[in-house]
């Protein structure tokens, strides 16, 4: 049988998700035995490849990039994991959700001293959406993986069930924490 | 005081004629999940956790406000009543603005480890992101209304333990609000002695103390068993001497 494709995801969260996956440490060594590991932002790899078995996704959809790339990696996905607080609840990513985007440009670009205007044009930075989404309000999502981020000894559990096939035994985890 | 009878869980338990099912229940060790009820304070049956089973009777009813009776049957965890308390968390989260990473209780807020014992790993309906004000106007306290979820133990206790009544609840459904006096912030009020119950009380981060960062926060409630047992020891009470 050959190896279950493992892919990680980086969307609208501050990376804590991965650095907790980046603790699993020497065990990142039995996944890569378990799994071939063909995405993730701790490797160089340019495309969203097809054909992955599990992926689990960190962030919210803040951007149009990020809704742009939810919908292929939902496509090119067996199973889609929303990995961590900002994934499933939006958090930290929506607190912005209280206020108008235009007004959050303004208060990081155009009131401060350092920046002096939003950067604008094609390709330069993604056009953030009006709110920012959960995981769930733009792709199908088959699990939940709360914690912000969630402990390395919680992903390596959850990420070995997924492979073995098996539903996460993972259960009880709070928001936060 | 006489005794009654009943099944809770299967179990038959022994309870006193004026006791809830709830107290009943945890005087068995029957854990009915709650996040209004705090022992010590009068029930208001506002968060609708501790719904129970009663057989022969269609409606649930609140295991905090129901008094048991012979011979009743009781049910706290079914099927039916967990999907309804998710629901229920569920809607806590989605209607405010809760963000457990960045709370002052985080890692010790009731609500946050009610919804992970009761396996809640997301929030089926939309957020509302509604606006809502953060009143600090209080030199030692603060109240974040984005996370209140209406339980009202801080109304009760300020009323019923403390006697100041400087909190109440303005407005209706969705639109319900915590108060202090009428309406004024809460550093004005003119009923308020500071006293800090309030904020032990509070099952989350909407009450808390000035100075708190993230996760720092820890809620206190000694002196509620404290005044608890020192009412109904009535050590208040000066015994009058004989003439």
């Amino acid at each position: 049988m050959s190896k279950k494709r493992l892919a990680t995801v980086w969307l609208g969260g501050c990376s804590g998700c991965h650095m907790s996956f980046l603790d699993l440490d020497e065990r990142l060594l039995d996944l890569a035995e378990l799994a071939d590991v063909c995405y993730t932002p701790i490797a160089d790899v340019k495309e969203f490849p097809h054909n992955v078995d599990i992926t689990l996704v960190e962030g919210a959809v803040a951007n149009e990039d990020h809704l742009r790339d939810a919908k292929k990696i939902r496509e090119r996905s067996g199973i889609l994991v929303a990995f961590g607080d900002c994934a499933i609840t939006g958090n930290v990513t929506a607190l912005r959700n209280l206020f108008n985007v235009e007004d959050v440009l303004s208060r990081a670009y155009r009131d401060s001293m350092i920046v002096g205007g939003v950067p604008e044009g094609d390709g330069i930075v993604p056009k953030l959406l009006e709110k920012v989404l959960r995981l769930q309000d733009v792709v199908a999502v088959d699990y939940f993986l709360p914690g912000c981020p969630p402990p390395a000894d919680v992903i390596f559990q959850f990420v070995v069930d997924l492979i073995g096939g098996k539903t996460p035994a993972v259960t009880g985890r709070k928001f936060g924490s | 005081m006489s005794v009654r009878t009943l099944e809770v869980d299967g179990r038959t338990i022994t309870a006193m004629a004026d006791q809830t099912i709830f107290s009943a229940a945890w005087d068995n060790g029957i854990r009915i999940p709650r996040l209004c009820h705090l022992g010590g304070l009068p029930d208001a049956a506002a968060c609708r956790l501790c719904l129970v089973e009663i057989e022969g009777q269609k409606r649930l009813q609140s295991a905090c406000t129901t008094k048991v009776a012979e011979d009743m049957v009781v049910r706290t965890d079914t099927p039916a009543l967990q999907a309804h308390r998710k629901l229920i968390i569920e809607l806590l989260f989605a209607e405010r603005n809760h963000v457990c990473s960045v709370c002052v209780v985080n890692g010790a807020c009731e609500l946050q480890t009610l919804a992970a014992e009761l396996g809640v790993d997301h929030i089926r309906m939309k957020p509302q992101y509604p606006k809502l004000p953060v009143d600090v106007s209080h030199h030692r306290f603060g109240i974040d209304h984005n996370r209140c979820i209406l339980c009202t133990r801080c109304v009760r206790v300020c009323d019923s333990v403390e006697g100041a009544h400087t909190w109440d609840v303005a407005g209706r459904g969705r639109n319900s609000l915590i108060i202090s006096d009428l309406g004024e912030p809460w550093g004005e009020s003119a009923s308020c002695t500071s006293c800090g119950k309030c904020v032990q009380v509070c099952p989350t981060g909407a009450l808390f103390s000035k100075g708190k960062t993230v996760a720092e926060m820890r809620k206190d409630r000694s002196f509620l068993q404290y005044i608890v047992t020192a009412r109904e020891k009535r050590l208040w009470i000066a015994e009058r001497k004989p003439r």
